[in-house]
C-alpha cells in the first residue's frame, strides 16, 4: 500500500484488524518490545521513528493526551521537543490554535476544556510541529454531536490550509466520507479488502462493511420493533430534585415520574449534569436537595429512599451501567464477573450457573468466558458491563452513554436487548447523546440544559 | 506590598531551605524565636489574604503544639522534675526543649507553606529544568503525572460508586478498599501508558536538545529572595550565639 502526499485516507475495518496499531506504527510510537513486526513501513522513505515530528498522532481519549496544564504550553510541547527556537514556537502556537478554531487564553487551564476542545487542542499541538502526515485514531468517538462537528471541521481546515496528508480511523463513515478522497478497508487477517474512492468502496462494499459493524450511511443498523404496552404502575418519582457530586447542585431537573415497562432518555449538552442525574436516580449519589422516592413496586420493602438501601438491596431493584466499563470490573475472568451479583444475592450455585450461561450466550460472550475482562475490546467490555447488571434482574436499569464509541453491530444488539427488556416489563433509563438511539428506544425524554 | 507570586519558585524553595538549614543545626528557643519574629514581619508585608493564610498554615499551627507536647512529656530529663508517671516525666529540661521545638516547627513550617502556596507547578518545573539543570525527562514526566492526580480522584470516586452498584459494598470494608486501590493502580497504569504515547508522538524523549517556550527568569528579585532567607537565618544565629543559647547539634 502506498499513500501519496496530500491524500486523505479513511481507514476502516472490524475491531482486531489492527487499525490502531497501524496508526501507531506510522507515528513511530510502537516499541520493539510490543509484539512482532514483519514487513516494512516507511515514511518519506525512512523508518518512522527516525522522523520524530514528521507525523502527528491524535488519539481517541481526550483526557489522556492533554500533557500540560496551560493551553499555550501544551501546544508548545512538541515544538520544544523538536528544538524549535523560542520566538518561532509562540508564532506557531498562535497560528495552530487559530487554525483549529480554539479561541481561549494561552494560560487557560487545560482540564477546564470540553472534550471537543481537548481534541482540537491535541490537533493544534500536532499542527505546531508542522508535520507532513497527521494520523487520527477515532478522534471523535468519545464526543457529543457538537464536539464531533467541531473536531471534524478543524481537521478539514487544517488539511486544506497545510496540504498535510491525513489518515483517519473511524467507525462512523458519515462523519468523514465527504472529507476524505480515499477509503481503505483492512482485513482482520492482514492486508486490505477494499481500496478506492469513498463512493466507489461504499457502493461496492457498503453492505458487507455494515454487516461487520462499520457505520455506512446507506445501510443503517436494524432497529427493533416495539410492542405497545398497557398502562403501567409508577416505580420512581422525584420531587424538587437537585443533583450534584459535592454540596453544590449542578442540575435541577423537573419532577420525574418513571413508570414500569418504560424507556426514559436523558439528553443535554456536555456538563449539564446528565451523568450526575443518572447516578442519583440509580441510588448511588445522594440528592443535594429534594428527593428521589421509590414507590412500593420498586422498593419492595426496602424503604423509599434508594440512597439508603444497602448495596445488596440495589441489585434486584436498580442496576447501573457506568460510562466507563472499566470502573465496574471486579474480577479476573468474564464468568467470575457475571457471578459477582448473583453470588452477593446468595443464590445457590446451580441458579448462578443458569443465569451466567444464559447471559454469556445472549450477549455473545460465551467464547470469552475465561478471558480477562480488561483485555476485551470496547464493544465486548460494554456488553459485559450490561450483562453484569442484568444478572441480578433489576426492575430498573440505568445506563450512562451505552452506545459511546460502539460499532454499528454492538449498537443494534444493545438496542434490541434494551427494547426487549422494556417490552418484558423492566424500565430503562439511559443517558445518551446518540439521537438515533434515543429515537429508536425512548418512550419519553428529559432534556437538561 | 511585595509580590512574591512572580518570584522564581526555585528561589522560593532555596530561601526556605536556607532558613531551615540555619535552624536545623541548633536546638534552642532563641534562634527559632528570632527567626519566627522576622518571618512573621516579612509575611505581613507579602499581602496574603488573612483567611487564605490561616487556612493553609493551619496544619503547621496544629503540628507545632502537638510535637511540643510529645517532647514535654517524653523529652530530656533534666533539672527540677514537676511530674512523673510511668514513662512520662515533665522536667526543666523537657519544658525548655518543648518550647524550642514549638518555635522551631513554626519557624520552619510557616515560611515553607507561605512560599509554596504561591508556587505554580509549571513554573516550578521550568525553574528546575532550566535553572537547576534537573533532567527534563524527569521534570516533564513528573509534571504530566501531577496533572493526572485530578483524574485519579474522579476514578476513585467512580470505583467506589461502581462497587455499591455491583452489590459488594456492604461488608469487608478493608478488603474492598484494597481491591479498589488495586483497580485504581490498573487504571492509572493504562492512563499513564496512553499519556506516554501522546508525549512520545510529540517528539518527547528524542535526541534533539530541547528548547523552552518560556524562559525561567532569574534576576534581582530571585537573588533578593535568597538574600532575605540568608539574612533571617544569620540574624537568628547571631542573636542565639550572643545570648549563649546557640548549641550546635551536629558533632
Amino acid at each position: 500500500m502506498r499513500i501519496e502526499p496530500g491524500e486523505r485516507v479513511l481507514l476502516l475495518g472490524e475491531s482486531g484488524a489492527g487499525k490502531s496499531t497501524f496508526l501507531h506504527a506510522l507515528a513511530g510510537v510502537v516499541g520493539d518490545d510490543e509484539g512482532e513486526a514483519e514487513g516494512s513501513l516507511l515514511v518519506d522513505g525512512e523508518h518512522p521513528a527516525a522522523h520524530r515530528g514528521r507525523t502527528g498522532l491524535v488519539i481517541q481519549d481526550p483526557d489522556s493526551q492533554v500533557i500540560l496544564e496551560r493551553v499555550g504550553d501544551d501546544v508548545a510541547f512538541g515544538c520544544e521537543n523538536l528544538g524549535v527556537p523560542r520566538d518561532e514556537i509562540w508564532r506557531r502556537v498562535h497560528h495552530s490554535l487559530d487554525q483549529v478554531g480554539l479561541d481561549v487564553a494561552l494560560d487557560r487551564n487545560t482540564s477546564a476544556l470540553s472534550g471537543g476542545q481537548k481534541q482540537r487542542l491535541a490537533l493544534a499541538g500536532v499542527l505546531a510541529m508542522q508535520p507532513g502526515l497527521i494520523v487520527l485514531d477515532e478522534p471523535t468517538a468519545n464526543l457529543d454531536p457538537h464536539g464531533v462537528t467541531e473536531v471534524r471541521d478543524a481537521v478539514i481546515r487544517v488539511a486544506e490550509s497545510t496540504g498535510a496528508t491525513i489518515v483517519v480511523v473511524e467507525h462512523r463513515v458519515s462523519v468523514w466520507s465527504d472529507v476524505v478522497n480515499r477509503v481503505v478497508v483492512l482485513a482482520a487477517g492482514g492486508g486490505a479488502i477494499a481500496d478506492g474512492t469513498p463512493s466507489d468502496v461504499l457502493s461496492r462494499q457498503g453492505e458487507e462493511l455494515a454487516a461487520r459493524g462499520v457505520w455506512v450511511p446507506q445501510f443503517p443498523p436494524p432497529r427493533p420493533q416495539r410492542m405497545t404496552r398497557p398502562a403501567q404502575e409508577t416505580l420512581l418519582t422525584t420531587h424538587a430534585l437537585g443533583v450534584g457530586r459535592s454540596k453544590r447542585a449542578v442540575a435541577h431537573p423537573h419532577d420525574l415520574t418513571i413508570p414500569s415497562s418504560h424507556a426514559l432518555a436523558i439528553t443535554g449538552p456536555n456538563g449539564s449534569g446528565k451523568s450526575t442525574l443518572a447516578l442519583t436516580l440509580g441510588g448511588l449519589l445522594a440528592p443535594v436537595s429534594g428527593a428521589v422516592v421509590a414507590r412500593p413496586m420498586l422498593a419492595a420493602g426496602a424503604g423509599e429512599h434508594p440512597i439508603r438501601w444497602k448495596s445488596r438491596e440495589l441489585l434486584t431493584r436498580i442496576g447501573t451501567v457506568f460510562q466507563d466499563p472499566e470502573h465496574q470490573l471486579l474480577t479476573s475472568t468474564v464468568r467470575a464477573e457475571l457471578e459477582v451479583g448473583p453470588r452477593a444475592l446468595g443464590l445457590d450455585k446451580a441458579e448462578v450457573d443458569v443465569r451466567v450461561d444464559e447471559l454469556l450466550t445472549r450477549l455473545r460472550l460465551d467464547r470469552l468466558a475465561n478471558a480477562n475482562p480488561f483485555t476485551l475490546s470496547g464493544g465486548e467490555k460494554r456488553r459485559l458491563s450490561v450483562a453484569t447488571s442484568l444478572a441480578t434482574r433489576p426492575r430498573m436499569l440505568v445506563l450512562d452513554e451505552p452506545t459511546f464509541g460502539q460499532d454499528s453491530r454492538t449498537w443494534s444488539e444493545l438496542l434490541a436487548l434494551l427494547a426487549r427488556l422494556v417490552d418484558e416489563g423492566s424500565t430503562v433509563v439511559a443517558v445518551s447523546h446518540d439521537r438515533e438511539f434515543v429515537d429508536a428506544l425512548a418512550d419519553s425524554t428529559v432534556t437538561l440544559t | 506590598m511585595i509580590s512574591i507570586a512572580s518570584v522564581n519558585p526555585v528561589a522560593k524553595l532555596g530561601a526556605g531551605l536556607i532558613v531551615s538549614l540555619f535552624l536545623i543545626v541548633t536546638i534552642d528557643g532563641v534562634s527559632a524565636g528570632t527567626a519566627l519574629v522576622l518571618e512573621l514581619a516579612i509575611i505581613a508585608f507579602l499581602g496574603i489574604e488573612p483567611k487564605r493564610f490561616w487556612l493553609r498554615t493551619l496544619p503547621v499551627w496544629a503540628a507545632a503544639p502537638l510535637t511540643a507536647l510529645t517532647i514535654l512529656l517524653y523529652g530530656r530529663y533534666d533539672g527540677t522534675v514537676y511530674f512523673e508517671f510511668l514513662l512520662i516525666s515533665i522536667s526543666d529540661g523537657s519544658i525548655e526543649l518543648a518550647i524550642a521545638t514549638f518555635l522551631r516547627v513554626l519557624a520552619i513550617g510557616l515560611p515553607a507553606v507561605v512560599l509554596f502556596i504561591s508556587i505554580d507547578p509549571t513554573d516550578f518545573a521550568d525553574g528546575l529544568a532550566q535553572r537547576l539543570r534537573v533532567p527534563d525527562r524527569f521534570v516533564l514526566g513528573a509534571l504530566a503525572a501531577v496533572r493526572m492526580v485530578g483524574l485519579f480522584l474522579d476514578d476513585w470516586h467512580s470505583l467506589e460508586l461502581a462497587r455499591r452498584a455491583r452489590g459488594v459494598a456492604d461488608r469487608g470494608r478493608i478488603r474492598r478498599i484494597a481491591g479498589q486501590g488495586f483497580a485504581l493502580l490498573v487504571l492509572s497504569i493504562r492512563r499513564g501508558s496512553k499519556l506516554s504515547i501522546a508525549m512520545e508522538a510529540r517528539g518527547f524523549g528524542g535526541d534533539t536538545p530541547r528548547t523552552w517556550a518560556r524562559e525561567s527568569r532569574w534576576a534581582t528579585a530571585e537573588w533578593c529572595t535568597l538574600g532575605v532567607g540568608t539574612l533571617v537565618g544569620l540574624i537568628a544565629t547571631v542573636v542565639a550565639v550572643f545570648t549563649g543559647s546557640w548549641n550546635l547539634i551536629v558533632g
